[in-house]
């Protein structure tokens, strides 16, 4: 991020101090964070250091405006005891909406997320993972864009042009959940001259018809996952750099209400990434309520994902089925539960993930994140990180 | 909206939230609900289309994910939020969602009152067998129901209190008490600022709007 024109904060500050003359709703909010994360094995790895303990702060400013426009800010930054490259700070977002009565538009640092599926976000494209942040992908780098939005009778059409692109992180040496060749993530190597100036476009259409909501995309631009290009360093020792390819790619994700039963579908299309290739997932989720005379809801999910490219795709998701659990106490505390199991076809790697959150009063929240990989195949991607099943305990303060 | 859960030791937590509801000629009402506290769901939207007839459709906005998920209205038992509402409980009650039966006439707290019995005409997926209901015959307010489970036992009861009314024609009930009879919990909702008339259209009541409710 800190490259990105300085032109864009300008116009975005100025915003911010006309902003403080039509004053209609200021609102500062956000979280403060500890966490620890407990690695039952040692490390595979002589640098990687066993366990960490992290410090995290994501505070979020918001005004309106009486006409309904607004600014956003949310910032994030983590200072990790292990892995430098783990702390570290990031705007997720800092955009300003102007809405009007036929169209939105969004400019800015913003975060949008499209899919439907519960363990893959397969379709999901605009922004990139803060991989340090979640081995699940599920964390997202703020994106530069403007984004205008146009409802109508037919559906909702969706332009984004995107004027910067932002570099998937990875844990440094020190740091566990990594591959075992180091990555040089300061000497990436871009398809487009422009490197990292490539203007990103992306179109969607979206619309909800009955029971069914679905999306279709086209996305043009710097693929968000790199490809691994083996090198040598100038000490002649191996290294990864990511190599940032031009692609295009269509996208599908669609969901249909079925009585007590969601089916879901996501799909894509890539070209520019070696051989044009299709990727899906899909499954389903049924929820019972009030399972056992409770009050609680008990959700059942099952989800497969499949790649095209088999293990030499840049996920974990090639052959892949998961099962889930979703417990919703509907207690007080909102307690909740989702337990995952995986198998992986291919490589016949498992992997069962743990996640429950529990409030403990108006402002604390207590959460708990595990994953566990049994038996990964030596060509599974996660080969390296066989040692790194982990506990995550979160306590966070919200304000 | 304040929502008070208590527990049956007494223990009490407190829910703030902001609901705009769109009357739609021959259909049911739109509605989106906006969780203000605990802190942790803060943003958490909730956008529901009634229909007179068939199934509701609802979406949940996760601001964390910054995901809206459909989610199926079949579950119309489930708990809203964690309190003795019921999502069939506070969705907008339309008269085709029922059929009815006159009991008697009875004097409660000092009004003339209809007491009547409903039936859910989605039985498979409602929670209740019946619910019988006291209603003024002055202004046809409600102001207590009996909810009968699946197994026809009594579940919970809602008293209503505190009418006021506005524009010299809409009567609200400005605190309502869910009690549960048989895990002896209760939820009380407290309802302040009710605005009328405040021009909001459909477009206030899409996928694009959850996103943004604040």
């Amino acid at each position: 991020m800190r490259r990105l024109p300085a032109a864009f904060f300008w116009l975005l500050a100025s915003w911010l101090c006309w902003g403080a003359h039509g004053a209609y709703g200021h609102e500062l909010t956000g979280y403060l964070e500890t966490e620890g994360r407990l690695f039952p094995e040692s490390p595979l790895f002589e640098q990687q250091r066993f366990n960490d303990v992290s410090l995290a702060a994501a505070p979020e400013y918001y005004h309106a405006f009486e006409n309904g426009s607004s600014v956003t800010a949310v910032l994030f930054g983590r200072l990790d005891s292990a892995d430098r490259h783990r702390t570290h700070a990031d705007i997720r977002e800092l955009k300003f909406l102007y809405l009007a009565d036929d169209w939105e538009l969004t400019v800015g640092v913003d975060r949008v997320f499209w899919g439907v599926t519960e363990f893959y976000h397969l379709a999901d494209i605009i922004n990139q993972t803060d991989l340090v942040e979640e081995i699940s992908g599920d964390e997202k780098l703020g994106q530069p864009m403007a984004h205008l939005s146009v409802p109508m009778d037919w559906g909702v059409v969706d332009l984004f042009v995107m004027p910067w692109f932002r570099e998937i992180t990875f844990p440094g040496p020190h740091g566990r959940l990594r591959f075992g060749i180091p990555i040089n993530t300061d000497d990436p190597i871009y398809e487009s001259p422009a490197e990292q100036s490539h203007v990103d476009v992306a179109v969607r259409y979206s619309h909800t018809i009955g029971d069914v909501d679905f999306g279709i995309y086209q996305f043009y631009g710097t693929a968000r996952q790199p490809t691994m290009v083996p090198a040598l360093t100038s000490l002649g020792e191996l290294e990864l750099r990511p190599f940032y390819q031009i692609v295009s790619q269509t996208g599908l994700d669609a969901q249909l209400v079925l009585g007590q039963w969601l089916l879901k579908l996501e799909s894509i299309y890539r070209v520019g990434q070696g051989d044009p290739y299709y990727s899906g997932t899909g499954g389903f989720e049924y929820t019972l309520v009030a399972v056992v005379d409770t009050s609680m809801d008990l959700g059942i999910l099952m989800e497969y994902a499949y790649d095209q490219r088999g293990n030499r795709a840049f996920t974990y998701y090639q052959d892949d089925i998961v099962f889930g659990l979703r417990l919703a106490v509907n207690d007080a505390a909102g307690s909740e539960l989702l337990l995952g199991a995986g198998y992986d076809f291919e490589n016949r790697t498992k992997l069962v993930s743990l996640e429950a959150s529990r409030r403990l009063s108006d402002h604390f929240k207590l959460s708990v994140k595990s994953a566990f990989f049994l038996d990964v195949g030596p060509n599974d991607i996660l080969y390296d990180l066989r040692r790194d099943s982990f506990i995550r305990l979160l306590l966070r303060y919200y304000f | 909206m304040r929502m008070i859960l208590k527990n049956r030791h007494g223990q009490q937590s407190v829910r703030s939230l902001r609901i705009r509801t769109l009357e739609v000629p021959g259909d049911g009402d739109k509605s989106l609900t906006i969780f203000d506290n605990p802190r942790d769901v803060k943003g958490t939207a909730f956008l529901s289309y009634t229909h007179k007839v068939g199934d509701d459709d609802q979406w949940l906005y996760l601001p964390a994910l910054k995901r809206v998920k459909r989610i199926s209205s079949r579950n119309k038992s489930g708990s809203f939020v964690g309190s003795e509402f019921s999502y069939e409980d506070i969705a907008s009650q339309e008269v085709e969602k029922y059929t009815y039966k006159y009991l008697r006439d009875e004097k409660r707290d000092g009004r003339d009152c209809f007491v009547i019995e409903r039936y859910p005409v989605d039985r498979k997926n409602s929670g209740y067998t019946r619910q019988v209901i006291w209603l003024d015959k002055e202004a046809y307010r409600v102001w207590k129901i009996d909810y009968y489970d699946r197994k026809n036992t009594l579940l919970k009861t809602l008293t209503a209190s505190d009418y006021r009314q506005y524009k010299n024609k809409f009567w609200r009930a400005h605190k309502m008490e869910m009690i549960n009879h048989q895990n002896g919990k209760s939820t009380i909702l407290e309802w302040t600022n009710f605005h009328f008339g405040t021009g909001l259209t459909p477009k206030d009541f899409s996928k694009n709007s959850l996103k943004r409710a604040r």
